[in-house]
């Protein structure tokens, strides 16, 4: 008799307060959908704002002018072309260096106490801040080797920041080939490099072209290291890469964000504007490019 | 005949070598880069400290490089960026861990589909460009309405590169909780437990390495970042914990010092690289202890 209304009256162990549990779950459910629509009206007012304060001083005139000292004269066609040809050389640049290392770190490095440094020092690479990798570019390119503050100087600074990125992404990339693959091509005669060469970098091409192109964008809106390297905030002829002062477009905006007067305020956005344009096409590219090459990938 | 001509063990030709060797000296160039990174900041952070006592630097409270009497007391530029970092890591650890949580364990696709574009797409903007949302309008609309804070305070630095910084405890969050296996949120399951108590008593413990690893290299972002903060900032360098005040951060400093017609041999510029070597050492802690988290994790499963 006892046992029964014992049985019966206790709540079931396993589900004490089922509904508070459950109203837990739903509020912090919530909490999460709060966390997104925070984060999502940071971007929405960040692009109203670039937008609006912007648009109204973007122009032919403005995108293709020289610089003018007056706000509503000036143009951007130099720090424009500077930032495509810095774009450019950096991708040149790293585009061999960083496969380059992948390579040798994914499929010819033996695991030992050398290439776990290597790996480890380009993982601590990666988190440097960039404006450091300024005064390196100071040191170097632009005293020790003489080049003085041009624009090959600043992209030889920026390919050094991204390396680490690029190279990261090719080894996720290459790793991401499947073994036999490999061992497809060996069983047909063929040397390392040549399975390197005809097997592996085609399969992980997508994977490394999208990094790198993804790096170049980063490159575009990056401003401290040309800052330090010495870039020039008024440059009125087109950039040459080892000749002349050099300005991109983030150093414009840094320039002109920093004067109140609601002009160069107003130009400061709309060369943002421009900027993430630029990095929209690059993302665009990616894109493109992933499609193109993974067409005959399969596995 | 014919089996003869296939040698089995035939050495590998020059060019083949050659190939190895030249990939060899890609990968290498990175020990080149940090070899050149540490002996540029420690030789010239030695001839700064010929001038400035390095007691007097790395204990010192009042910075003031420019007006006399010149005093280089670093401790105010890393409380302004241990300010600067601490607001943004208030904002960015919770939304981030968060958005990771949701994408993880929650996310339908047509959730997924809204959240990851949006941390890509902010992940992708250059970080001038929050500096320049900073003041062109979060400070002015937004701060001085509610503080009363000037045009440059820590808070609005704060909360642009909690923002910046957001995506990458996001990502890396997420990925460590991917990595829990099913299998111990199905036994949690089994149990009895509601989904929040699988995330919470689960999940969250079993992905703590990779979350701390998230934490900490975001924090050396923050440490590390430049364009947001020197704008939004200011250029006050001060010993001073107050986020609705204007102060400097190193990087800000750095910044400044190169912007400004400071020549070369000028104990002001030689003080550039003692506050880099400073952000370094910071920086390059920070990302070891992250490293060792992520090991942790790596192996954890």
């Amino acid at each position: 008799m006892t046992a029964t209304t014992a049985a019966s009256d206790a709540p079931p162990r396993f589900e004490p307060a089922l509904m508070r549990r459950r109203l837990n779950g739903t509020l912090f459910y919530g909490a999460c959908l709060v966390a997104i629509a925070i984060l999502v009206l940071a971007l929405i007012v960040l692009l109203f704002d670039v937008l609006t304060v912007g648009l109204p001083w973007l122009s032919v005139d403005f995108v293709t002018g020289m610089p003018s000292r007056r706000p509503t004269q000036t143009g951007i066609l130099p720090a424009l072309i500077g930032s495509i040809q810095l774009a450019i050389i950096v991708g040149a640049i790293t585009f061999p260096i960083g496969i380059g290392a992948a390579v040798y770190l994914a499929e010819y490095a033996s695991d030992n106490r050398l290439t776990r440094l290597l790996q480890t020092n380009i993982s601590n690479l990666a988190g440097v801040p960039s404006i450091i990798y300024g005064i390196f570019g100071l040191a170097i390119f632009v005293r020790l080797l003489g080049l003085g503050p041009v624009l090959f100087s600043g992209a030889a600074t920026l390919a050094l920041v991204i390396l680490p990125l690029v190279i990261i992404a090719s080894i996720e990339a290459l790793k991401a080939v499947p073994q036999s693959q490999r061992e497809g091509a060996y069983a047909l005669g063929a040397s390392q490099w040549q399975m390197v060469r005809g097997s592996v970098l085609p399969a992980a091409a997508p994977g490394i072209m999208t990094g790198i192109i993804l790096a170049m964008a980063r490159a575009i809106g990056e401003a401290a290291p040309l800052v330090v390297i010495g870039a020039a905030t008024f440059v009125t002829s087109l950039p040459q890469p080892f000749q002349g002062g050099f300005t991109v477009l983030p150093i414009q905006v840094f320039n002109w964000a920093q004067r109140p007067q609601e002009d160069f305020q107003g130009i400061a956005a709309a060369a943002i504007i421009v900027i993430l344009v630029l990095i929209f096409i690059l993302n665009l590219l990616a894109l493109v490019v992933r499609a193109r090459l993974s067409r005959h990938i399969q596995w | 005949m014919a089996v003869q001509q296939i040698q089995l063990t035939r050495r590998r030709p020059w060019s083949e070598r050659v190939i190895e060797a030249l990939l060899f000296v890609a990968a290498a160039l990175g020990i080149v880069t940090t070899i050149g990174i540490v002996v540029i900041l420690t030789v010239q952070t030695l001839q700064f400290f010929q001038i400035v006592n390095p007691i007097d630097f790395l204990t010192g409270t009042v910075w003031s490089a420019s007006i006399q009497p010149y005093q280089f007391g670093v401790l105010a530029l890393v409380s302004g960026t241990v300010l600067v970092a601490t607001i943004a890591m208030i904002i960015a650890t919770p939304l981030g861990l968060l958005s990771a949580i949701l994408l993880s364990e929650y996310a339908s696709n047509r959730v997924r589909n809204v959240v990851k574009p949006v941390l890509e797409t902010i992940a992708g903007i250059p970080t001038i460009v929050l500096g320049f949302f900073a003041i062109n309008f979060l400070s002015p609309e937004v701060l001085q309405p509610l503080f009363g804070v000037g045009l440059f305070s820590a808070l609005a630095g704060g909360i642009v590169v909690g923002i910046l910084i957001t995506p990458l405890i996001a990502s890396i969050s997420e990925d460590a909780m991917r990595a829990v296996p099913r299998g111990l949120r199905e036994g949690a399951y089994a149990m009895g437990a509601t989904k929040f108590e699988v995330v919470r008593k689960v999940v969250l413990p079993a992905a703590v390495s990779g979350v701390m690893a998230s934490i900490i290299l975001a924090m050396s972002r923050a440490v590390g970042e430049t364009m947001a903060v020197v704008l939004a900032v200011g250029t006050f360098p001060q010993f001073s914990f107050n986020p609705l005040e204007s102060v400097q951060t190193m990087t800000a400093f750095i910044v400044q010092i190169v912007q400004g017609e400071t020549s070369q041999g000028s104990v002001q510029f030689l003080s550039l690289f003692a506050v880099a070597m400073v952000l370094f050492v910071i920086t390059f802690a920070l990302n070891i202890v992250s490293a060792w988290f992520v090991r942790r994790y790596r192996t954890a499963y």
